[in-house]
């Protein structure tokens, strides 16, 4: 029934399966360096549709439609779905999942919702209420950059700090038996906000949360820094990554030489001009369907530390000045 | 978390590491995109000045020819891409000014034309609009007032 570890951390003792897993993406992140590790590259960024928004929701559906494919089930033999994206009123989701006929829990976590969603599958497994649950998330550059930017078509100059929003969706099925990677360990993130106001600035804005929960999940685990190997977080860009290493070694936490960062990952940032990297709740959902559990179930790495990063602000807030609070969940994940 | 520094220090702190704006290259773009845009126009208002146009009507269809480049290439998905090299310089010219206009109208299409192309065209453009008439009106006061 799991153990409660800490005020954040829980052990899952039953240690859900992570049976299945999908990823499908746009053009630009199928031609970056974990290209290959995506199960489909759409080269058209509205995927048949018109408009952004049903193309997101495509993305959704089709990632959901692998998950099952790929784990050999289908849709009545899922009991919860947990699912969120970037867009108000969190619609990918709503629209993406409208016809899937599983009961449905939308999320928003910003681009923390990967790690939200499978914090809350893997628990409801874990509890025995499910016997199976779908974690998925989406988010689409031109409808991110739509509702939270400008125009696309606009010919403004981007700050260093930017980070480009990724077109795709990453899902996972979180199951009972089986012997693919386990989660083990949850720490759930507190809300914390220091400060930022530049919301061109998400790195800043999301490095203490990050740091906040890896600190947490170290302390109340008890476990050697050294267990895990490899610490990932969500999209702090390169100039989060370099912040939250810092902020960690004050802390006593060093693991500069297992750390990375999604958002760093999944772009060349050089020759995709993507400035601090990528960014939005697929940044984390596809590396982590993409490329991470692909190593762990070819055990080419056996123990991963999942910490999805979100930045928790609206483009209103940001208007009136507010400033940017931030969070961060991880996830432990092991092959046992 | 026990936070070592204030939020102040922690925004100077990661202030101080983030990466810089290229300034010296933004200048210099600025000044070549936004000088290329403008020796165009030069030529366009050179050419109809030639045909016998008077001045005054040259330099207004010059205006109107550039207005006219900004929104096309705003259309060919090109003026993005200008505007990104450029900065300032594609920006300030009237060709981003049009750019300004086309790109919100041509992304909110899919939300109609009333609320969506109609409403949202001058979501960039309206504060430069608004500023700009106001400024024009204090100016006008001031001009009256010296040479009354």
């Amino acid at each position: 029934m799991g153990t409660r570890l800490g005020k954040q951390t829980i052990r899952l003792d039953s240690k859900p399966v992570i049976q299945s897993w999908a990823s499908i993406v746009g053009a630009k992140e199928g031609h970056g360096p974990l290209g290959r590790y995506f199960d489909e590259i759409i080269e058209d960024e509205y995927f048949g549709e018109k408009s952004f928004e049903r193309a997101e929701s495509k993305f959704l559906r089709e990632t959901l439609a692998k998950t099952l494919m790929k784990g050999g089930v289908s849709a009545g033999d899922i009991q919860y779905i947990f699912a969120g994206d970037l867009l108000n009123q969190c619609v990918a989701a709503n629209f993406g999942l409208r016809e899937s006929e599983i009961p449905f829990f939308g999320l928003y976590g910003a681009c923390s919702t990967m790690a939200e969603s499978l914090t809350l599958g893997s628990l409801m497994v874990e509890g025995g209420f499910a016997e199976r649950c779908v974690c998925i998330t989406s988010s689409h550059f031109c409808s991110a950059e739509k509702q939270f930017r400008f125009p696309l078509e606009f010919g403004n100059q981007r700050p260093p700090t930017a980070q480009w929003t990724v077109t795709g969706s990453g899902g996972v099925m979180v199951g009972k038996a089986g012997d693919g990677p386990r989660v083990v360990h949850v720490t759930t993130g507190k809300i914390v906000d220091m400060g930022i106001t530049d919301s061109n600035d998400m790195g800043s804005a999301m490095a203490p949360a990050a740091c906040d929960t890896i600190t947490a999940h170290f302390r109340e685990t008890n476990l050697p820094l050294n267990h895990y190997e490899l610490i990932v977080t969500g999209d702090l860009g390169i100039h989060g990554k370099n912040l939250c290493l810092k902020l960690l070694e004050e802390n006593g936490i060093t693991i500069g030489d297992f750390y990375d960062d999604c958002g760093v990952m999944i772009y060349d940032q050089k020759k995709q001009k993507t400035d601090c990297g990528g960014s939005g709740c697929a940044c984390s959902a596809v590396v982590l369907a993409g490329y991470i559990l692909e190593k762990l179930s070819k055990r080419e790495l056996n123990r991963v530390l999942f910490v999805a990063t979100g930045a928790l602000h609206s483009p209103i807030t940001v208007q009136q000045g507010e400033s940017i609070p931030a969070i961060a969940h991880a996830v432990g994940i092991e092959m046992v | 978390m026990e936070q070592k520094r204030t939020k102040e220090e922690y925004k100077k702190w990661s202030q101080q590491q983030a990466p810089r704006t290229p300034k010296a290259r933004n200048l210099i773009m600025a000044f070549f995109v936004g000088g290329i845009i403008c020796t165009i126009g030069q030529l366009i208002l050179r050419a109809l000045l030639n045909t016998g146009m008077p001045k005054d009507d040259a330099s207004s269809l010059t205006t109107l020819f550039m207005i006219f480049i900004g929104a096309f290439l705003t259309g060919l998905n090109v003026y993005d891409d200008i505007g990104r090299v450029g900065g300032a310089g594609a920006a300030i010219p009237v060709t981003g000014f049009a750019n300004s206009i086309v790109s919100p109208a041509m992304e909110y299409k899919k939300e109609g034309y009333v609320m969506g192309v109609g409403a949202r065209m001058f979501l960039i453009a309206g504060p430069v609009l608004v500023y700009g008439i106001i400024s024009s009106i204090v100016v006008g006061i001031i001009y009256y007032l010296v040479t009354r």
